[in-house]
């Protein structure tokens, strides 16, 4: 069984969940390469509407006439008008977002899904592992984490990129790094000679980083494969599989738990998920068939 | 050379050694200094040392035709430097450059080798302190070639 249960679809109130709202692009900028954040109005009227979120949720996002994708939220969650999404360009339809400008419209359904375990992970060390573009659905935890940052014990990102030029955020973390209310370690997979941090996949963070084992939580989002590399891992430093959390990607469509495209074993990704703990997914992970 | 004997086995990586062992790799051992830049050693030398950090990291490097030095890891305070010592023909495969001012003991391979011929304990304990090291490092380098980050998440 789910060990927490959210709703389907938080902060729509009485509106059809298959029913995208019109919003706009106020705001776009390039993070990497084929890497834009989107920064999102929705309109109620010609009134910026208010939407709230619990981070790791994800929204369902039109571009008309060309389909609709699942993208996370990579924003802070306590602002309330201001939606932000970080989309690689992969595909047709997250192509076609990041052409789109400022004024562009938009669909919009959500927020849908399960997120990050904020309250469990008040007093404890928390560790959030991300590769790559994984780092977008865990911004907003990490906003979160540091908007409340006496609520817990230490908070250590570890982030794994393909090169320094692919790293996210790039200025935000290093403006969290002068803050010293969180230990940061970024790591690339390989990097010219001028380059002054860590070489060498984010996993390999984990033994070096320095927290409590017993009482740490750890989130993690990345590349499948990534992530399958840090929960071992994770596990080798002492934590339990009650303690790690991670988000699945699959092919979402309906987002309500309706069509299956996402099944994954026994849970819906988009319902049950996207975040799961991982003792109730580990046995899936390493199947090929799914 | 107590204080360096007592420096190699506090040392993360001979943690739990003991005593007798610990003496023997001491008796190989002796400190060693890095400037920043300054390189540990190069692809095709003899891998005559390899290197416990202490202080500072080391980034292990490979050059490549129209591409220069390219780094392929680092490794931090606490790691070994070095595993090409273990088998023949014993000789570097990369390079090693000090990231920053680096301290960290030095130990003679030829010298740790002759110790774990003569006796077969020190070698298998060697062997099990350094296999993990070796396949950690495997994983790690199979990771980084699937280029993961390539592929959307």
């Amino acid at each position: 069984m789910a060990p927490r249960s959210e709703p389907l679809a938080s902060g729509r109130g009485a509106l059809d969940p298959m029913l995208p709202r019109v919003a706009r692009v106020r705001r776009k900028r390039r993070d990497a390469p084929e890497v834009w954040t989107l920064d999102i109005e929705i309109e109620n009227g010609g009134e910026a509407e208010d939407f709230v979120f619990t981070p790791g949720q994800f929204n369902m996002l039109t571009v008309f006439g060309v389909g609709e994708v699942p993208i996370s939220m990579s924003g802070d969650p306590a602002e309330s008008r201001r939606l932000i999404h970080t989309v690689r360009a992969v595909g047709a339809v997250s192509a076609a977002l990041t052409d789109l400008g400022p004024g562009d419209a938009i669909g919009l359904r959500g927020p849908f899904g399960v997120g990050w375990p904020m309250e469990e992970a008040i007093g404890r060390d928390v560790i959030i592992a991300a590769g790559g573009l994984g780092l977008a659905p865990l911004r907003p935890a990490l906003y979160r984490l540091l908007a409340e940052r006496a609520r817990y014990g230490k908070i250590i990102l570890l982030y794994g990129s393909r090169s320094p030029g692919d790293i996210l955020f790039r200025h935000e973390i290093e403006s969290w790094r002068r803050s010293l209310d969180i230990e940061i370690e970024v790591t690339v997979d390989h990097a010219a000679s001028d380059w002054r941090g860590h070489v060498g996949v984010v996993t390999t963070l984990i033994p070096r980083a320095d927290f409590d084992p017993l009482h740490a939580i750890a989130f993690v989002c990345g590349p499948e494969i990534m992530m399958r590399f840090a929960i071992a891992a994770l596990r080798k430093a002492g934590l339990n599989d009650e303690s790690i959390y991670l988000s699945v990607e699959r092919n979402m469509k309906c987002a309500v738990g309706l069509c299956g495209h996402c099944q994954f074993g026994t849970v819906f990704v988009c319902r049950d998920g996207p975040v799961f703990r991982h003792d109730r997914v580990q046995g899936l992970l390493a199947l090929k068939e799914i | 050379m107590e204080g360096l004997e007592r420096i190699v086995k506090e040392h993360q990586f001979f943690a739990g050694l003991g005593e007798e062992f610990g003496n023997l790799v001491s008796g190989c051992a002796k400190n060693a200094r890095f400037d920043a830049g300054q390189y540990l050693f190069h692809e095709g030398e003899a891998a005559d040392q390899f290197y416990l950090l202490r202080h500072g990291g080391v980034a292990i490097e490979l050059s490549a035709p129209g591409r220069g030095a390219i780094t392929v890891q680092t490794l931090a305070e606490g790691e070994i430097v070095g595993v090409s010592w273990l088998v023949p023909p014993y000789r570097w495969t990369y390079d090693a450059r000090a990231a920053g001012l680096v301290r960290a003991i030095a130990i003679d391979a030829a010298c740790l080798r002759r110790k774990c011929e003569a006796d077969h304990d020190l070698g298998y304990e060697m062997m099990k302190r350094f296999v993990p090291v070796l396949v950690q490092r495997l994983e790690a380098t199979q990771l980084q070639m699937l280029d993961v980050y390539g592929a959307p998440v």
